[in-house]
C-alpha cells in the first residue's frame, strides 16, 4: 500500500510543479495547491499505514500498543491542511487583484520588477 | 519556573495582543499609531529582560499546557535565541517609529500595524519555539502576514512582486513540510531536544542525510541563499519602505536562524558533506549578491542584492562549524540587521526629499543634508566592513575562523566580496550624496514631513552600529557564549528534557 501511495504521491508532486510552471496565474495557484496535498500524504504515508486501527490507547495500557494508527501526523496533516487553505485563499483574491491591476493573466506580463 | 515561562511567552503575547488591539481600534488612526509604539516598546523591555535572565540563568525552557516533553510543544530560549529576539524587538521598535510619519492613510486604515505586529509575533514564536512542526506554523504565520504586507496598496509593482514572492516561499513551505513528515517517520518525534538525543540511532544515516538536504534547500530558499534567491531581488524593493526595511531586516534572518539551529543542533553525523556544502553554498551566495548589485542602478535593488550576498558570511559561519565561526555568524547576523534596516530607512528618506530611487537623477545631497549623509556613511561603511565600525569586526571574525581550518579559497572569496560591497556602496555615495545633480530637484511625493519622526530611527540604529564597532568586546562575548550553546547541545537537551531550574 505504502508503494501506491508513494506513486500518487510522486504524481501529485510531478502534476504541481508542472503547474507551477505554467504561464496563466490560475494554474500557478492550482500547482501550489497539489504541492501542498502532496506534502501533506506525504506526512501521512510516512506516520505508517494501518487497516482499521485507532489512535487510541488499549483499556489498561499506558502506551501505545501495535497496530495502532499514530495521531501525531493526523494532527500534523490538519494543521497543514487548514495553513494551506488560508493561504490559498490569499492567493485567490492576490490573482484577482493581480488581474485587475495588470489586465491580463499571462505571467509573461508580470516581468517589470525582474530587471 | 512560573517567571521564566511567562517571560518565554511575552514575546509572542505582546505583539499578538497589540495586532488585536490595532485591528479593534482600526477606525481611530490615533488608537493604533499609540498601541503600535506601545507594544514596540514593551517587546523591546521584554527581550531585554529575557536576554538578562537567559544569560545569568542558563537556557530557559516552559512546556505549553503543562504537556512535558517531547510530547508537547516547547518555548526555548537559549543565548542565540534571546539576542534574535532581541534585535527583532529593536527593529520592531524603529519601524514602528518610521512608520507613523511615513505610512499613507489608506494602508493604516487596512491594518498595517495589525499586520506588523503580527509579523513579529511570527518572527518572535520562530526565535523562541523548541519543535520542528512549531516551527513551521510559525514560519506560515510570518509568511502569511508577510504576504498581506508586500501586497497592501495594490500598486502595479507590488502585485508582480508579491508573486514571485508568494510562490517561491510556498514552493519552500511545502519542500519544508515534506522534510518534516518523512523526518518524523525516520525518528518518530518532532521535538527538537529529542530529534538530538535520538539522531545518531536512526538506522539509516543515508535517509538523514537526505533529510538535511532537504531543509538545506527548504531554509536555503527562505534565506535566499544560492541558487535559491531569485525571489528576493524581484520583490523586496516593491512595497513602501518601512515594508522593505523591516523585511530586509528580519525575514531572511529568520530562514538563518533556521539553518543554524537545524545545522548544529540536528544534522552534525555527516558534517564533511553537509557543512562543506554550506560553505560552498556561502561562497556562491556571496559573490552572485555582490555581483547582482553591482550591476543595478535603483537605491534599493542595490541594496536588495546586497543583502543575498551579506547572507553568504552568515552562512559561511555555520559552514566552518568552530566556535569562532559559528560566534562571528551570530555577530554578523545581529550587525547586519541593523545595518540593513538603517540603509532601507536612508532610502526612504532620499526618496522622500528627491522623488525617486534611482541613481542617476540624484545628486547632491551631501551639500543640502550633510547629516544625512553621514547616518547613511555609517551603516554603508559598516556593510562594506571599514573599521571601527561593527562589521570590521564581523568580518575579521569570519575570516579568521576561516583561515584557521584552512579554507582558504573561502575567506579570499569574502574578502573580495567585501572590496566590491565598499565598490558598491561607493557608488550609491557617489551618485546620490557627492555628485552634483542633472536637473532642478524635484521633492518626492508625498513629502518629507516629520522630519524627526523619520531620522529618530535611523539616528538610534546608527547609534547601535557604532557603539558596536568601538566596543564590540560585550557583544563578542554574548556571541561566543551563543556559539558555545549552539556546539555543544547537551545543556540545551537537559534544558528542555530534564527541566532544570
Amino acid at each position: 500500500m505504502e508503494v501506491v501511495l508513494a506513486f500518487v504521491i510522486g504524481g501529485l508532486y510531478a502534476a504541481g510543479i508542472y503547474l507551477i510552471l505554467r504561464r496563466s496565474i490560475v494554474k500557478l495557484a492550482l500547482g501550489l495547491s497539489l504541492l501542498g496535498n502532496a506534502a501533506n500524504l506525504l506526512i501521512f504515508t510516512a506516520g505508517r499505514l494501518t487497516r482499521g486501527n485507532p489512535p487510541l490507547v488499549a483499556e489498561g495500557h499506558t502506551a501505545l500498543a501495535y497496530p495502532y494508527a499514530d495521531p501525531l501526523p493526523q494532527a500534523l496533516i490538519l494543521t497543514a491542511i487548514v495553513i494551506g487553505f488560508g493561504v490559498m485563499a490569499f492567493a485567490l483574491v492576490l490573482i484577482h487583484r493581480a488581474y485587475q491591476t495588470v489586465g491580463s493573466d499571462d505571467l509573461d506580463d508580470l516581468k517589470s520588477t525582474d530587471r | 519556573m512560573h517567571m521564566t515561562s511567562g517571560l518565554l511567552i511575552l514575546p509572542v503575547l505582546i505583539p499578538l495582543l497589540t495586532a488585536v488591539g490595532c485591528l479593534l481600534g482600526r477606525r481611530w488612526r490615533g488608537v493604533q499609531r499609540v498601541l503600535g509604539v506601545i507594544g514596540a516598546v514593551a517587546l523591546l523591555v521584554t527581550s531585554v529582560g529575557l536576554l538578562r535572565e537567559v544569560w545569568v540563568h542558563g537556557i530557559q525552557s516552559a512546556q505549553m499546557g503543562n504537556w512535558p516533553a517531547p510530547f508537547g510543544i516547547t518555548l526555548v530560549a537559549d543565548v542565540f535565541s534571546a539576542v534574535m529576539v532581541l534585535v527583532a524587538a529593536i527593529i520592531h521598535f524603529a519601524i514602528t517609529i518610521y512608520s507613523l510619519g511615513t505610512m499613507d492613510m489608506r494602508r493604516e486604515a487596512y491594518g498595517y500595524y495589525t499586520l506588523l505586529n503580527i509579523l513579529l509575533m511570527g518572527v518572535c514564536g520562530a526565535f523562541l519555539t523548541g519543535d520542528l512542526f512549531n516551527l513551521y506554523v510559525w514560519f506560515e504565520v510570518l509568511l502569511i502576514a508577510s504576504f498581506v504586507l508586500m501586497a497592501l496598496g495594490g500598486e502595479r509593482a507590488q502585485m508582480e512582486g508579491a508573486f514571485k514572492y508568494v510562490t517561491l516561499n510556498l514552493l519552500s513551505s511545502a519542500l519544508f513540510l515534506a522534510a518534516v513528515g518523512i523526518l518524523y517517520g525516520a525518528v518518530g518525534t518532532l521535538n527538537l531536544a529529542d530529534l538530538a538525543e535520538r539522531m545518531p540511532q536512526v538506522a539509516s544515516p543515508g535517509v538523514v542525510t537526505t533529510i538535511a538536504m532537504l531543509f538545506l534547500v527548504a531554509f536555503g530558499i527562505k534565506a535566499a541563499t544560492f541558487p535559491l534567491f531569485f525571489w528576493l531581488p524581484a520583490s523586496y524593493h516593491t512595497p513602501p519602505v518601512a515594508v522593505s526595511a523591516v523585511f530586509a531586516g528580519l525575514l531572511t534572518k529568520v530562514g538563518v536562524y533556521a539553518l543554524i539551529r537545524v545545522f548544529t543542533l540536528l544534522f552534525v553525523h555527516d558534517t564533511g558533506y553537509t557543512h562543506t556544502i554550506i560553505l560552498w553554498i556561502s561562497a556562491l551566495t556571496m559573490i552572485t549578491g555582490v555581483l547582482g548589485a553591482v550591476s543595478q542602478n535603483e537605491f534599493r535593488r542595490i541594496l536588495s542584492f546586497h543583502i543575498i550576498s551579506q547572507i553568504g558570511y552568515m552562512t559561511l559561519g555555520l559552514g566552518l562549524l568552530t566556535p569562532l565561526g559559528i560566534a562571528g555568524s551570530v555577530f554578523y547576523i545581529f550587525h547586519h540587521i541593523i545595518v540593513k534596516t538603517n540603509l532601507f530607512l536612508v532610502s526612504g528618506v532620499v526618496q522622500r526629499l528627491r522623488g525617486t530611487f534611482e541613481l542617476k537623477p540624484l545628486g547632491g545631497l551631501y551639500r543640502l543634508y550633510p547629516v544625512l549623509g553621514i547616518l547613511f556613511l555609517i551603516p554603508a561603511l559598516s556593510l562594506a566592513g571599514l573599521p571601527p565600525l561593527s562589521g570590521f569586526f564581523a568580518k575579521f571574525a569570519l575570516v579568521k575562523a576561516g583561515l584557521a581550518v584552512e579554507e582558504n579559497i573561502v575567506v579570499g572569496v569574502a574578502l573580495f566580496v567585501g572590496l566590491i560591497t565598499l565598490l558598491s556602496m561607493m557608488k550609491i555615495w557617489g551618485e546620490a550624496f557627492w555628485k552634483e545633480p542633472d536637473g532642478e530637484p524635484v521633492e518626492g511625493n508625498p513629502p518629507l514631513r516629520h522630519v524627526w519622526l523619520l531620522t529618530l530611527p535611523i539616528m538610534l540604529l546608527a547609534a547601535i552600529t557604532l557603539t558596536i564597532g568601538l566596543m564590540p568586546e560585550p557583544f563578542f562575548e554574548v556571541a561566543t557564549r551563543a556559539a558555545e550553546q549552539l556546539l555543544d547541545p547537551r545543556e540545551y537537551i537537559d534544558a528542555v528534557l530534564r527541566g532544570r531550574p
